[in-house]
């Protein structure tokens, strides 16, 4: 049953606290919302007009002790709760690298409608694919060259948004090998929908073996070849490059930066 | 001569075609029908030119009831396309059309729904509850509600013209940038908002200087009637946030129209800077809504429980509060942007802390029906109906309030079953309510009973079926704006078609209830006092007289028309001089909401000599009626 929701199966650390966060939350407001059902029908039962047998009090307004009781009771649960906010912001924190070696980086670009991922240190990039080894860090470095997007790997964890000029951090790690989907949140235009990726979680030795794969493959990444792919279109097909242009994810960053040369993008 | 306006922005596909003609149908059928029946003259006098509260709530009543047929015809429309439409079989709807409509349905649903009902009620009850007989400033409501008619007129406009925005409702750059957004539908958004903003605007500074200076003798501040409190604290968050819509949207069509770089992507220009802004414009809009149905509520239970209102001061603390701290919180709606963990878990806090004024209120409700004598009239219905539901909205807002768990369902259709939750459930409800209790009084006859029981199970069992399996949706991974949906979560979707369809028998039995009400209206008389009401506006006829009170009433206490209903004697009310000063009617108000509409279309069109015009024509009607002496007439009584 759990399967069919991504969100409440996780394959990786950062989902699996974000459950258990969920599933505290929920817990601890029960214990003020089932009562408060209880109370909302039980009153309505016993009170009605009907019932002459019930105490009535057509003038009780007020009640210095019971008034006190319920500020109390929803802040002592707002305590505990913002205690647990405090907490696990800091813990879930997307930029914060996670314990377990040295993370794999993996470079981000939202395009109009696709995904582009940079692996700098391999020197190979990935249209709406992505391999990683599992029981390993990933910090992904996500930007855009496109409207304002959102980055979503729901059974590995929550997402960060990807905007032109700026990088987001999220760190993830899978801990079971399998293939996770991943899409945009963010609502960035027509093929929208068809923003879609697999994220492979994968032994360290098959990933070292794609990477091999990849990297005899015939497609490179060059700027021009780059700029090609910025053109918008849906349902793309993925796609591998063998290299890249150096520097790239840097230079689709400083395109914005650069007041001079206002060419951002290609509308 | 027409800017970019020309023959091929009519021309439309065929499904745009449809509604095209029936707004352009609909507007030339009613002109006949008034030409017919020569009814020119009675529209004139009656209704266009009023400056009576009643008389506009009536208006701002038939706004939002038009409206929410379009948006519930918008809303049918993506059910219908998220049905059907999976990979290789993509609907009925193009992408960009599905987009235009899930723009729409959010925009007109908030601005032209929502906003119309909650100012309808303010309207009808607030001078009544307050001894007044009128608002403070009659030509400026007018005016208001003159001003929301261009903006709802403009948007639909954009069926008929040209396109709406395709961007989502709140219209984030860079994608409503023009180098995204190239048409005119960004610029009729811009438009339709800023000229229903400055009539919210209006009503809101209005409403406060009513509350504060036209209360009947004796009604101290701590004797208003909690609704006169909730709409006090409404109206303060319309005149801080709705300023900053207005520059929010004018800095983006600067962007859109004179080449700035406000939002951009280059040259300095940053779109979280909007992010920020319409979400300081956006969290406090939600206040705007849900206070004045609170304070509907805590009108209702008491009424309905024969009892009095249960912490009358804690429900003043908890609305102040709840005012105050809906400025605290708009960083809640894009814990996902990449700020810091102290700022997000500071802008978590804060949003869990609204729970607790939000609690004390469900508390003293709970205890206001303890020990009552309840009846299950159609308002206390919606009353059950909106708790019920509410506390699932709540719990599902307090668990996106944790960034860690916001990250897992933000933009996902969880975050659109909550916000359903709480504007259908919360604020829809709570207006039904206020209707069905505050019509008898408006209209002098009751609304037909069993249809209304009727038509608020239907909602009910209709908002729960349609978005229940929304909040699945959103844990089984499943974005909002999807016009192609993954086929395994296909079910779900049609399980939400059947809910709207749910949704819609409510609607119809609604509007049956109307028209079966109005037919048997001399059957069911509602008399002054059909509820057994405890404050000032069941003392007066059904429907009140044009000026409300022949002679002001006395307050000595909270209840007051209750408490003088106990002690057996009539109402102590101030000298009747025989001779009472009335606002005259004027057309002022239509006139420069007609140059609004014309300044706005112009504006979209770049059509910029009708732009100049429509705006010296704006000045020419200030400066005019500036000069208007004959403001005020003596009526006798």
């Amino acid at each position: 049953m759990l399967e069919l929701f991504p969100v409440l199966d996780p394959k990786g650390v950062i989902a699996l606290a974000e459950r258990g966060l969920m599933f505290q939350a929920l817990g601890f407001m029960l214990i003020v919302a089932i009562p408060v059902y209880f109370l909302l029908f039980f009153f309505a039962y016993k009170y009605r007009a009907s019932n002459k047998k019930a105490k009535y009090s057509p003038n009780w307004e007020h009640g210095r002790m019971e008034e006190l009781v319920w500020w109390v009771i929803p802040l002592e649960v707002v305590l505990v709760l913002g205690a647990l906010t405090w907490g696990s912001t800091h813990e879930l924190h997307p930029p914060k690298p996670l314990a377990g070696g040295d993370p794999l980086i993996i470079q981000v670009v939202a395009l109009d409608w696709k995904w582009l991922f940079i692996y700098p240190e391999q020197g190979i990039a990935t249209v709406n694919y992505l391999h990683m080894p599992v029981n390993r860090p990933v910090e992904f470095r996500i930007t855009s060259d496109a409207p304002m997007n959102s980055f979503w790997i729901p059974q590995l964890g929550g997402q960060i948004y990807a905007m032109t000029g700026m990088v987001t951090a999220l760190n993830l790690m899978a801990t079971e090998p399998g293939a996770y989907a991943g899409a945009s949140a963010n609502y960035s235009g027509e093929g929208f929908a068809t923003m879609k990726f697999t994220a492979w979680a994968v032994t360290p030795e098959e990933f070292d073996a794609w990477v091999g794969r990849i990297k005899a493959s015939p497609e490179t990444l060059s700027w021009e070849k780059y700029k090609e792919l910025v053109e918008p279109s849906s349902s793309v097909p993925q796609t591998f490059y063998a290299a890249i242009a150096p520097g790239l994810f840097d230079s689709v960053l400083m395109q914005f930066m650069d007041a001079h040369n206002p060419t951002g993008h290609s509308h | 001569m027409f800017g970019k306006l020309t023959l091929s922005a009519f021309l439309h596909g065929p499904i745009e075609t449809v509604p095209q003609l029936m707004i352009v149908g609909g507007a030339l059928g009613a002109l006949a029908l008034l030409t017919y029946f020569r009814l020119w003259g009675w529209f004139y006098r009656e209704w266009l030119t009023t400056v009576d509260h009643k008389k506009i709530a009536v208006m701002y009543f038939i706004l939002a009831g038009v409206m929410l047929l379009r948006g519930a015809v918008d809303a049918a429309m993506m059910r219908v396309q998220q049905a059907i439409a999976v990979p290789g079989s993509e609907g009925y709807l193009s992408p960009d059309h599905y987009a235009q409509i899930f723009t729409a349905h959010g925009v007109i649903m908030i601005f032209f729904v929502a906003m119309p009902f909650m100012f309808a009620l303010i309207n009808l009850a607030t001078p009544l509850l307050i001894g007044a007989r009128d608002v403070a400033y009659p030509f400026l409501n007018s005016l208001s509600f003159w001003l929301t008619v261009a903006g709802a007129v403009l948007i639909n406009l954009s069926l008929v013209v040209g396109e709406f925005a395709a961007t989502g409702w709140l219209a984030y750059p860079p994608l409503s940038e023009l180098a995204y957004s190239p048409g005119v539908g960004v610029d009729y958004y811009i438009w339709a908002l800023q000229i229903a903003g400055v009539g919210t605007l209006l009503a809101g500074i209005n409403f406060i200087a009513t509350i504060i200076k036209m209360r009947a003798p004796g009604m101290t501040m701590m004797r208003m009637p909690i609704f006169a409190w909730t709409t006090l604290a409404s109206m303060i968050l319309v005149v801080f946030a709705f300023p900053i819509l207005t520059v929010t949207l004018a800095l983006l069509g600067l962007d859109r129209t004179l080449g700035m770089h406000f939002f951009t992507t280059e040259l300095g220009g940053n779109a979280m800077m909007y992010v920020n802004l319409i979400w300081a414009w956006g969290h406090p809009e939600v206040y705007i809504l849900i206070l004045p149905a609170f304070g509907i509520f805590s009108e209702i239970v008491p009424v309905f429980s024969r009892k009095r209102l249960f912490g009358y001061t804690s429900m003043v603390v908890a609305t102040m509060c709840i005012a105050v701290l809906s400025f605290l919180v708009w960083v809640h709606h894009f814990f996902t942007m990449g700020a810091s963990a102290n700022v997000n878990a500071f802008f978590g806090i804060m949003t869990m802390v609204i729970a607790i004024p939000t609690g004390v209120k469900v508390f003293n409700w709970l205890f206001t029906m303890f020990r009552g004598r309840i009846t299950f009239e159609t308002p206390m219905l919606w009353f059950m109906g909106f708790l019920s539901t509410f506390i699932l909205g709540g719990m599902s807002g307090v668990l996106m309030s944790i960034p860690g768990i916001d990250f897992q369902v933000h933009n996902s259709l969880f975050l659109v079953a909550h916000f359903h939750n709480m504007i259908i459930g919360g604020v829809l409800f709570g207006f039904f309510a206020g209707f069905a209790y505050w019509f008898p009084k408006l209209f002098g006859f009751r609304l037909n009973e069993r249809l209304g029981k009727y038509a608020f199970w239907c909602w009910l069992i209709g908002f729960l079926t349609a978005f229940v399996p929304l909040y699945a949706l959103g844990l089984m991974g499943a974005t909002r704006r999807l016009n192609v949906v993954d086929p395994s979560w296909q079910p779900l979707f049609i399980v939400a078609a059947v809910g709207l369809c749910i949704i819609a028998a409510g609607i119809f039995l609604q509007a049956l209830q109307l028209f079966v009400s109005i037919r048997d209206r001399k059957q069911n008389p509602a008399g002054n006092d059909p509820w057994g009401g405890r404050t000032l506006e069941w003392s007066v006829s059904s429907p009140p007289p044009a000026h409300n009170f022949a002679a002001i009433p006395h307050i000595y206490s909270r209840d007051a028309f209750w408490n003088y209903k106990e002690d057996g004697g009539g109402m102590e009310v101030g000298p009747a001089h025989g001779e009472i000063e009335m606002p005259t009617q004027t057309i002022v108000g239509v006139l420069i909401s007609l140059c609004a509409l014309a300044l706005g279309f112009a504006a979209v069109w770049h059509i910029w000599w009708l732009a100049a015009l429509a705006l010296a024509a704006i000045v020419a009607c200030l400066i005019a009626r500036s000069f208007e002496t004959n403001i005020e007439e003596k009526i006798t009584v």
